[in-house]
């Protein structure tokens, strides 16, 4: 059998935002891979640089964003970062696509969601070559809000943003996602600002929606719990340095990193609610980041080559990989 | 809910009024308390003491300010704003000549100023530190800097002057008949008249003093609505219509610009109420038979009634903006309109 490439491999992505304080190096060196019809995690702390490392495979990066370096290979032919924009509105029309992690600025809020929407739908069918009329839109539009299990489609399209509550604009940012989602589904932290009751619909939603059409998944969330019942495979990303991957179960039952454990005690358990006491310390500030391993302010374990040198990624069980020095065997 | 709103705007008129008859009072007394007698100035400084002092009480100069300002008032309720103590004419048919002069220039400078900011001020934010933005930035830096007049002059010697593009002053060339009154605007009454050498001719006039007048507000606005426009560049609702691919010219000019320039029209719209003031200096600078040199007469002669009268009528012409800048804002941005602002 010949094997299939990956459906997006990220190379080594790079990626700062320039401020009145100077460059935050963000991004540093990140790599990763997610096969067709896979569904895979990021797990990390905010500020850890989940939404940053999304935008750049969609290229929608804020305009501050500088020295963006890498590659993002799809399907193992067309390097996302070096096509023209035009083809990659063609790839975002027809395959990718994110739900944001902040439904209430993700929606414009001067116009009617309706109009939105139906302006997402109009161009992502003009790349299949249709062209559809003001009612066969509103009527796409309706039936995508539908899907979302939105109680009153006629009524969410005529509204302004402002007028839905969090959930609603969640699903009209879950609908808009279905318009072009045909390969990858990208849902960065669907539920964090969402009303705790609500969570588990919206979840339940996403996870209904990316059977039916058989779509990849990347989930970003803090609910660990959810991540590793729906992913195979999770990444923890941390000062923007991918420090551990593995098969979702195994990460989750056994974790080598520093940072995964202190991260995964940190979180609250499965049946408690709330936040967990969290991690000591906090995320290093990216525009003097710590020299050598991003974590090593943080951790316990830090010797002296950990100040010095960035710690390689490296394979320690198969398909475990764990980027810390106490893993490299000399 | 829409009803909210035009509560509101109700709201809004009645402190409007309010504010006219605060401002109509204090100008009145203003007017009244400040040096220089203005029965000597209509007499003459050789007039003897008695004719001063009878023009005083035709004048109701005599009587305690308070029962002179009803009195004022009471003619005001009649669309009679008196009589100016020099020209000896109605002050109300005064405005009524000169005003429009006066809109006109304001309202092609406005025009020049709203649509020259929204180009540059887009151009500016979209390419944001990229070189068009350099050349608006520096522009808007000059513009803001130096003072209407002081355009007014530049332009004027520059294109008036040497080049030679333009009229150097005044409103229509000699041998170009201005249209009958209908109006009182020419352009709107040339154009009424199918005299379309009158509005050309006009319109070649009335451009630098416009220009001069516009620069300024318009780099101040450009600068309000590239500010806005870089701002939302970076937010997620941007990102997520380029998710979508939508074309960069929708992008542009519809899911970035609303919201961008809703802050900078209120600013707009202040601006413009602004040029009156401004043009004062402008006009007398072109010759142009405006308001201005109608107003700054009334202040030089102590002209009473005159000075009131104009003061009024800039007042009532800000009010008017601010009514319609909230009406226009409420229009664009649906959280207003929606959600009844203030209580
Ligand atoms: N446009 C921007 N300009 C400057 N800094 C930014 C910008 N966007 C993000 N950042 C910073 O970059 C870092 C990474 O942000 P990012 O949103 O990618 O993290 P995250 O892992 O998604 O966090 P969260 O869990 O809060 O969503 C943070 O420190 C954030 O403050
Ligand atoms: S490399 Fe060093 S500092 Fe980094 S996690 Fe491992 S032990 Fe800690
Ligand atoms: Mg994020």
């Amino acid at each position: 059998m010949v094997e299939e490439p990956p459906l997006i491999e990220a190379k080594d992505i790079y990626v700062g935002y320039k401020t009145y304080r100077g460059v935050m190096k963000v991004l540093n060196g990140v790599s990763f891979y997610i096969n067709e019809g896979e569904k895979i995690g990021f797990i990390g702390e905010a500020g850890g640089g989940k939404t940053t490392l999304m935008k750049t495979i969609l290229r929608i990066l804020p305009p501050n964003a500088t020295n963006v370096r890498g590659q993002v290979i799809y399907r193992g032919k067309l390097d996302l970062m070096r096509i023209s924009e035009k083809e990659m509105k063609r790839i975002r029309r027809r395959g990718l696509s994110m739900i944001f992690q902040d439904p209430t600025s993700a929606l414009n809020p001067v116009f009617k969601v309706g109009e939105q929407l139906m302006d997402i739908i109009k161009y992502s069918r003009l790349e299949e070559g249709i062209k559809l009329s003001k009612g066969e839109l509103k009527e796409e539009a309706l039936r995508l809000l539908e899907e979302v299990k939105l109680p009153d489609p006629q009524r969410v399209f005529d509204s302004y943003p402002f007028q839905l509550s969090g959930g609603m604009r969640q699903r009209v940012v879950i609908a808009m996602a279905l318009v072009s989602a045909r390969e990858l589904l990208i849902a960065d932290e669907p539920t964090t600002n969402l009303d705790v009751t609500i969570q588990d619909q919206i979840l339940r939603l996403i996870n209904e929606i990316v059977e039916k059409r058989k779509l990849s998944v990347i989930l970003i969330s803090h609910a660990l719990g959810a991540v590793r019942k729906m992913t195979n495979r999770t990444y923890v990303l941390y000062a923007g340095d991918i420090v551990e991957t593995a098969e979702s179960n195994e990460l989750f039952t056994n974790p080598l990193h520093p940072y995964t454990k202190a991260l995964l005690e940190a979180a609250p358990k499965l049946t408690g609610e709330g936040i967990g006491k969290g991690i000591p310390g906090r995320i290093p500030d990216y525009v003097n980041p710590p020299s050598g391993c991003r974590f090593h302010p943080r951790c316990e374990y830090a010797r002296e080559r950990c100040k010095r040198e960035k710690p390689p990624l490296v394979e320690v069980k198969k398909g475990h990989w764990v980027a810390c020095w106490l893993y490299v065997k000399r | 809910m829409a009803s909210a709103f035009s509560r509101y705007i109700i709201k809004r008129s009645a402190y409007t009024l309010f504010s006219l008859f605060g401002l109509s009072v204090l100008v009145f007394v203003l007017a009244r308390v400040l040096p220089g007698d203005p029965a000597r100035i209509v007499a003459g400084p050789q007039a003897p003491e008695e004719v001063v002092e009878r023009i005083r009480q035709q004048l109701n100069l005599d009587k305690p300010i308070p029962v002179q300002y009803i009195l004022w008032l009471k003619s005001v309720f009649h669309g009679d704003l008196g009589y100016s103590i020099y020209t000896r004419h109605s002050v109300t048919l005064d405005v009524i000549k000169y005003l429009p002069n006066s809109l006109e220039l304001i309202i092609v400078a406005a025009i020049i100023q709203v649509v020259g900011a929204i180009i540059l001020g887009v151009a500016s934010g979209w390419w944001a530190y990229r070189w068009p933005d350099n050349i608006v930035r520096a522009f808007a830096y000059i513009g803001i800097s130096v003072p209407a007049f002081v355009w007014a002059i530049i332009l004027q010697l520059v294109f008036g002057w040497w080049l030679g593009w333009f009229p150097v002053q005044g409103m229509f060339s000699e041998g170009v008949t201005p249209p009958p009154r209908i109006t009182g605007f020419h352009l709107l009454d040339s154009l009424i008249t199918g005299n379309f050498v009158a509005f050309k001719d006009e319109l070649w006039h009335i451009f630098l003093p416009a220009l001069a007048l516009a620069l300024g507000p318009m780099a101040q606005d450009a600068r309000i609505i590239r500010a806005g426009m870089v701002d939302n560049a970076g937010k997620d609702f941007i990102a997520l219509a380029k998710s979508h691919g939508l074309p960069d010219r929708l992008i542009m000019f519809k899911y970035l610009f609303k919201p961008s320039v809703i802050p900078a029209v209120t600013v707009m719209g202040m601006d413009i109420a602004a040029l009156l003031g401004n043009a004062f200096l402008v006009e007398i600078i072109y010759n142009w038979p405006g308001f201005s040199a109608y107003g700054i007469a009334a202040m030089l002669r102590k002209d009473l009634n005159a000075i009131v009268a104009v003061v009024l009528v800039i007042g009532v012409i800000y009010a008017v903006a601010n009514i319609i800048v909230d009406i226009l804002v409420a229009y664009l941005d649906p959280r207003i309109r929606y959600l009844e602002r203030g209580e």
